[in-house]
This record gives C-alpha cells, structure tokens and sequence, in this order.
C-alpha cells in the first residue's frame, strides 16, 4: 500500500508539469531547424545560428512549409542545393552502409562474446 | 620580460629532471637500490614543482598584461577583469598544454607517493610509462606550442580574449575536466606496469580503484560544467549539442565507467583481468584522441581551438606510438593474464556487469563512429556528409531501453550466485504500473512514439528502484546507490524536459505583445547602457500568466568592442519544477526585437542529478567498510 | 590465433593513422560547391527598378546562355569583379541577370552609376530567400546557365581572370 501511494505522489508530481500544446506548427518548424547546418556558423544549426544567413534559410524552411511542403521534402530540397552536408541527419545510402551499420555490427559481436562467456550455452 | 624567460627555463629544467627520472627508473629496474628510491620521489617533487614554477609565471604574465609575451598578446587586454585575467591563463591553446602538464605530473608525483604498498618493479615500471608521456608532452609544448615565445616590439594592448569566454563556470571548466583526463595516464601507466609484472590481481584492482574512481568523479563534473555553462551563456537553452568535441569528451567518461564497472569485478571475483587492461588502454587513448581532435583543425565545431594542423601531426604521432606500444606490451604479456574459462552465471552481479560493459561500449562506438565518420568518408571518397542529433538519437535511445532494465535489475544481484531471484513479483508489479502510468502521461499528452512511451517507462522503473535500494540504508552499498539514483533521475529529468518543453519565437517592437499558451508576453521598453566594455540592452517583458502572476524579465544584448562581438544574456528564471527561459536577439537593420521564450521543465534536476552520479563516486572514498 | 588478432589490429591502426593523417590537411570549412548539373529551379523576385513581382521562367524565356550575379553595393569583392561582367555583357553571348542581395535601393543604384550596368535585368533579393533557391549562401556568387535551362558552373567569390577566360571557352 505504500508503495502505491508513494508512486501516486510522484505521479503527481510529474503531472503538475502537463500543459496542452496547440503549438503544433512550431515544433514541426523548430525540427527542421535543428536539422539543417549553417553554411556561415559551421558548428551550429540554423535553430542555434544568429548569421543573416541563417534568418534566410528560416525564412524559406517557413515560406516552403506554409505552401505545403513536407518536412521530408523541404530536407530534399536543401540537400539539393548545398549537397547532403546541409542536414544533420545522414541518409542511409552507399555512403553510409558501415556509418550505421558497424555500431550494430559490434553490439551484435558484443552480444556474442558475451553469450560465449556465460553459462547460457551448454557444450 | 623576467617571467618569461623563468617560465621557459623552468620548462627546460623540468625535461631534465624528467629524463632522470626515465633513466634512473630503468637502471633501478635491474638493480634495486633503496637510496635511489628515495631520491625518485624527490625528484618526482621536482619535476612537478618547476613546471609548477612554469605555470605560474604565465599566470604572472597574464595578471601583469605583459604584452612581450606572444600568448598573453593573443588571449589577453588590459580591462579583463583580474579573475579571467587568470583564468585566461589556461584559456588558450599553449596555456591549457601547460595545465594539462602541470597536473600530469602532479598525479605522477601523488601516484609515488602513495604506491607504496605496490611491489617496487611495478611502481618503477608505471614511473617509466608515465614518463615517456610526460616527456612526450613537454617536447610537444616546448617545440610547437611554447607559451613564452616573445614578440618585439611590445605592443600596447592585446587582441582581448572572447567575451563570450569570460565566465566562471567555464574558468573552472577545464582544470577540472583536465583533472579528469589526465588521471587517466596513471590508470594506464599502472595498467601496463603491472601487466607486464603479472600483477593484475584483486589487490592491483583495489589499488587502482581509487584512481579510477577519482578520475571519474572529475570527468563527471567537468563535463557538467561545460553542459551547465552551454546552457546558460550559449543563449538558446540548449546543453547537449552532439557537437564532436562533446562526443570527445564524453567518450574516455564512457570509457571509464565501463572501466569503474569491470575494476569491480576484478577485485571481487578477479575476473575480466584482459578485458580490464583494455579497458585502461582506451580510456587514455580516447583522451588523448580528444586532445588531438580538439586542437588539429580536423573537425568542424564551435569549440576548437586554434587550428593548427603541425600540432595535429604532432600529436597524431604521438598518440600512435603510445597505442602502438601499449598494444605490443599488451600482445607481448598477456600470458602474465590468469585467465580461465570461468562461466558466468547468468543472474549474477559480474554478468550483469558484463552486460553494462556491452551497453556502454556500443553507446561508445556509436558516438565514435559518428563523430570520425564523416573525416573517414571524405578522405576516402572526397565526399562530405554531416552526423548530428538525429543520427545519435536514433541509434541511442532504443537501446538505452534495455539498459535501464538490465541496470534496474542487474545491481540487486548477488556475486556468484543468486540463490534466490525473489521479489520477482515485486518487480514485475512495479514495471506493470510504469508501463500504466507512462501510457497515461503521453495521453494526456497527445503525442507520441510507443519508443517514447516504453522508454519513460523505462526510466520510472530505474527511477523507483534505485530511490528503493537508496532508502533501503544499506551502508555497505551506498555509493552505487547514490551513483545509480542519480543516473535514473538523470535519464528520466532529460526524458521529461525534452517532452514538454515549450517555445515561442517571434520578432517583437517595442510596445507589442503576443499570446503564449494561456499567457501573454508583453514588450514594456528598452534600456541602454554602458558598462567597462561593452554597451548594454535591456529587454523588459512582462509575462501574465493565466491567475495574474506577473513575471517579469531582462534579457540583454551585449555589445562589446575588444573585440567587436555581439553577445546575449539570457534571463533565467529556476525553480524546482521549471526554468523560464528569455532571450532577445538584435535583428539587422531593423527596429524590432527577435526574440524567444522557452519553458523547460525540470532542468535544475539535470544539474543536480549529475552531481548526486559524482557524489555517490566521492562518497566511496568515505567507506569504512569493506564487504 | 593470438597473431592473428594482433596483425589484424595493427593493420586497423595503420589504416586509421593513415586516414587521420590525411585529413589533417583537408579543410575543415565547408563549400557547397557544385558537384554536377542541376536544373534551375523557379524561383519569384521583385524587379529592381519596378518592384514588380518577376516569375523566373519570365525572366530566362530565351535559348541563351545566362549568367546569374548576385551582388551588393557593400560588398567589396563585387567591385572587383565588376569589369570582368562588363567585359562580358561586351561580348554578346551571354545575359546577365542580377540579383541585388539584402541592399539599400540608393546605395546599389550609386554602384551601378558608378561602374557600371552589365545586367540586362536586375532582380531584388531583400531577405536572402531568392539566393538560398538558388543554392548561394553569400556574395558575390555566379552561376552559367546552358541553353537547356542547367546550372552548369557555379563561382563561389569573385571573378577572377582564370574564371572569366573559364566562362568565354564554355558560351563561345
């Protein structure tokens, strides 16, 4: 019984931080910008950039997300600009087989060394 | 002028003593002579009390903005307030190589001292390892990154250190991350000392344990430091930016908890002993990976130092021929290693340790791979691609998944055998009403991955039962306790900000205002102002929350003029539940404000659960009792 | 076994050093360069002079080579190349569109009364977003269209004699 009351308390306690969100637009639109590079500020994204440069690429991520652009599409059409750079998200192509592959390569070669050290399979 | 050349010579000295020191230990190897014992840790004192002389004459050379000196030139002027007048000192490129050098031969010096217990051959072995890096070091500083090189004539000013820098969280910021790194030179000097010896036992690893443990503790809060400083000076409320010289740093942190881990096991259960010395090998090299990374020039980030690629080479050189030595010694010896055939049971303490090893040695590949791999792709294919959140998110948080499981249940496991797997109804109840209570949040919500939701679940299920385990008041565990509540409040606060945190960005003129949620935020005026050297903007903005509660807040633009930079000083409101977060940007030739106000819900618990991980580290230093 | 490993790792190492080493010496500042032919996508501006709304596909109607400059009166490097667009509008081959970027109207019509109107039609670019559809991040930058519609060159910085000769081989 405690313990339901205790995990009651703290299940209010994180509710206390519930607010409804109408600001849909806004986090799709904030998305694309952490996601695309500044050419000018070249460590950080055009949500963190204050170059003029940035504000441009602002302008036209809304201007192309108001004429009914997906998010996908509106990342194709910048790569197709400044190359695949632009976007911090790298695709899944020829380029990047062992970029996403090799971590999952050595968790799976960790999980065989693992099983061969444990008293799992029997000879 | 005098500094200078005392800081110079005072280096020069210090490669002397530090070439007896390498000769001197060679020879006692094969003869072991108590006289000349003594006289190392003299001479260990001396080695670091010159480059200690060192260092202080450049803090002198700062603090009097003595001009004749090329680096205080570079990083100083004389309105910096005295503080970062010295905190500059370490702020720079050379000036930082000496830090890193003043405490690496402060933890050798420590490190003699305090090995007593261990056999004389294997304390002599680590002095020569850890030699050869110090000497390594002092070339590299004394040939391509000199701090006293002097420029005639003296100029009558300096080019000014960033504004941006000049803050005290970040002063404080890498002594303490150094502190961290260079620590663990000694966990590999020893490592291969005693590899070599035959010595990787139970009491090797309690010996070693202190070291690791400290290292990790200053890993831990010099990497918050600089998360903590991100997010209050870099403007946009961010603190973790998978930037690549934060990947670099947390690395060698991965690194060594996997290490903290395996030590463990080591010194219980004497087991893992060729994974260890591995574990130590990469530690350091992923230290001094970073160190090369951060200062060649061959990554693209924010926080680089000055790009300089002969330094690169000279580190890349470097590092090369320690892990290529390290390697060999390792190929050579591993015989010395008892290893046996043990079979892990599978409920048991050392599995599940293993299995923590598996987690965050992938967790490491991953931020690896994805921050060398766009280097990788270029210089082989001349093509260049961007790795950023999107890529670590996803490669990251399904596997965090089971990890927190494993690191809910794996620490109430017994060693050797777990003879009873009670309480499994207890645990299968809690993670039941987690799932519950996690589907019900995101509900309310409205929005949402099943990734997401199972996730949260995830870490409310970490959360009750380290907060169990920690009022449990089991003594004999308590900085595990500490350490694992911290970490489960840790996932479960970033979880939780990320989730709910709420922006508004809009261009503001004076006068205006614009409805957030349930409040309005209004723009009541401007106020200019000037200060020792920079000009000042202050924002007003009233927010009305939806029962009348007025906050008001002063975000302000800093114009500075030496040199010319514009930056902006977020206010920011804390308390337990939230920090409300303002910033106003100038916009161009224009008469209105950008500007952006941010929610974030439990951010103070980030900061404060990365201290408890730390002080559950420091407190095993305070144990009384052994097991 | 053991030797085994221990080459297989060594081999790794070399490998690794020898790719580090090697991008040491690549910049590590990114140009978006143009790696092969692109089409030219629509864009809208305002005309220069008449403030007009100007589709692109009005503007590049003809079966010409045109040249693309964007430039600005405060940009010191469009005063250099200047004479080389000059030299070019002489030549006849080409058309030169320009686009003036985030300028003051006064400022860039004093430029252009100064040293010269190479354009025969200019465009405004007041907020950046007509560059960034171009693909350009900054000024002065110049893209060669072919007569199929294709952005066949793109210069990044000013004209240089080396580029202008480069320009007169390719619409000659």
């Amino acid at each position: 019984m405690k313990i339901i009351n205790f995990l009651l308390i703290i299940f209010l306690y994180f509710s206390s931080f519930v607010s409804f969100s109408n600001e849909k637009n806004f986090d799709l639109e904030n998305k694309i910008f952490k996601n695309l590079r500044c050419i000018i500020c070249q460590g950080q994204s055009i949500y963190d950039s204050q170059s003029d440069f940035a504000e441009s690429m602002k302008l036209v991520v809304k201007q192309k997300l108001d004429s009914g652009m997906s998010e996908e599409e509106i990342y194709i059409f910048f790569k197709n600009q400044y190359g695949e750079w632009i976007s911090y998200d790298p695709e899944f192509n020829t380029k990047t087989y062992f970029l996403w592959g090799l971590p999952v390569l050595i968790f799976l070669l960790g999980g065989a060394i693992i099983l061969r050290k444990l008293a799992v399979l029997k000879n | 002028m005098i500094f200078n050349y005392i800081g110079n010579y005072s280096l020069i000295i210090s490669v002397i003593i530090s070439l007896t020191i390498f000769f001197l230990s060679i020879s006692n190897l094969q003869k072991i002579n108590i006289q000349k014992k003594i006289n190392l840790n003299k001479l260990n004192f001396f080695q670091f009390f010159f480059v200690l002389v060192s260092f202080f004459s450049l803090v002198v050379l700062f603090v009097l903005s003595e001009f004749s000196n090329i680096t205080v030139f570079n990083n100083s002027h004389t309105t910096k307030p005295l503080f970062y007048k010295i905190s500059g000192t370490w702020g720079n490129h050379e000036g930082s190589l000496l830090l890193w050098l003043l405490i690496l031969t402060l933890c050798l010096f420590i490190y003699y001292l305090s090995s007593k217990s261990r056999p004389v051959k294997e304390r002599l072995l680590t002095l020569i390892f850890q030699e050869v890096i110090i000497i390594g070091f002092l070339i590299f500083l004394i040939k391509t990154s000199n701090p006293f090189n002097q420029i005639f004539p003296i100029p009558k000013e300096g080019l000014g250190l960033n504004p941006i820098l000049q803050d005290p969280i970040l002063a404080i910021h890498p002594p303490v991350l150094y502190l961290g790194y260079v620590s663990t030179s000694i966990i590999f000097s020893s490592s291969l000392a005693s590899l070599v010896q035959g010595n990787i036992n139970s009491l090797w690893a309690k010996h070693i344990k202190k070291w690791i443990f400290a290292s990790w503790i200053f890993l831990t809060v010099g990497i918050l430091l600089g998360s903590i400083w991100a997010y209050y000076e870099l403007g946009w409320g961010g603190f973790w930016f998978w930037d690549p010289v934060e990947n670099i740093s947390l690395m060698p942190w991965l690194s060594l908890t996997a290490l903290l881990h395996c030590i463990l096991v080591l010194e219980k259960r004497s087991l893992l002993s060729s994974w260890t010395i591995i574990l130590s090998i990469s530690t350091f090299t992923l230290s001094v990976c970073g160190t090369f990374l951060v200062r060649s020039g061959i990554l693209n980030s924010v926080h680089t130092f000055a790009n300089d690629p002969e330094r690169g080479l000279f580190i890349l050189i470097f590092l090369f021929i320690l892990v290529l030595l390290s390697l060999i010694i390792y190929f050579l010896f591993e015989k010395n290693l008892k290893t046996n055939n043990y079979k892990f049971n599978l409920f048991t303490k050392e599995s599940s340790i293993l299995i923590n090893n598996w987690f965050v040695m992938y967790f490491l590949s991953v931020i690896l791979i994805g921050t060398i791999y766009p280097i990788f792709l270029e210089v082989l294919s001349d093509q260049k691609i961007s790795v950023g959140p999107p890529f670590f998110n996803k490669l990251l948080i399904p596997f965090l998944i089971p990890f927190l499981i494993f690191m809910s249940i794996g620490p109430n496991l017994k060693w050797i055998k777990n003879k009873n797997f009670g309480n499994k109804i207890q645990l299968l109840i809690f993670f039941i009403l987690n799932l519950t209570m996690s589907f019900f949040i995101f509900n309310m919500f409205g929005t949402i991955t099943l990734t997401s939701t199972i996730l949260l679940a995830a870490s409310f299920y970490l959360f009750f039962i380290t907060f169990k385990d920690l009022i449990k008041k089991d003594y004999k565990n308590i900085s595990q306790a500490i350490s694992h509540f911290g970490f489960s409040l840790l996932i479960l606060s970033i979880l939780m900000n990320s989730i709910l945190s709420k922006e508004i960005i809009a261009n503001l003129k004076v006068g205006e205002e614009i409805k957030f949620m349930e409040s309005t935020i209004k723009f009541k005026k401007v106020e200019n102002s000037s200060r020792s050297n920079f000009k000042s903007l202050v924002g007003f903005f009233e927010i009305n929350s939806k029962d009348n509660k007025k906050f008001l807040f002063k975000p302000e633009i800093r114009i500075y003029n030496q040199p010319q930079v514009i930056t902006s000083e977020a206010d920011i409101k804390t308390n337990f539940f939230k920090d409300k977060f303002f910033v106003i940007n100038l916009v161009k030739g224009e008469d209105y404000f950008n500007i952006r106000y941010q929610e974030k819900p439990l951010m103070i618990w980030i900061w404060l659960s990365t201290i408890l991980i730390a002080i559950g580290g420091s407190v095993s230093f305070l144990k009384r009792y052994e097991k | 076994m053991k030797n085994r490993y221990f080459f297989i790792i060594i081999v790794l190492f070399f490998f690794f050093f020898i790719v580090l080493f090697k991008g040491l010496k690549n910049p590590n500042v990114y140009i978006p360069e143009l790696q092969k032919e692109k089409n030219l996508s629509r864009f809208e501006a305002s005309d220069f002079y008449s403030n007009k709304k100007t589709s692109s596909l009005d503007v590049f109607n003809d079966n010409n080579f045109y040249l693309i400059n964007i430039w600005a009166s405060w940009c010191i490097p469009c005063r250099e190349e200047h004479d080389y667009l000059i030299k070019l509008k002489e030549q006849n081959l080409i058309k030169l569109i320009g686009i003036n970027y985030k300028d003051n109207f006064k400022n860039a019509k004093k430029f252009l009364n100064e040293m010269g109107n190479p354009y025969s039609k200019i465009l405004k670019d007041e907020n950046g977003t007509v560059s960034i559809q171009l693909g350009a991040y900054g000024v002065p930058e110049t893209f060669i269209i072919d007569k199929n519609k294709k952005i066949i060159k793109k210069i990044i910085g000013p004209i240089d004699k080396k580029i202008y000769n480069e320009i007169l081989l390719i619409i000659k």
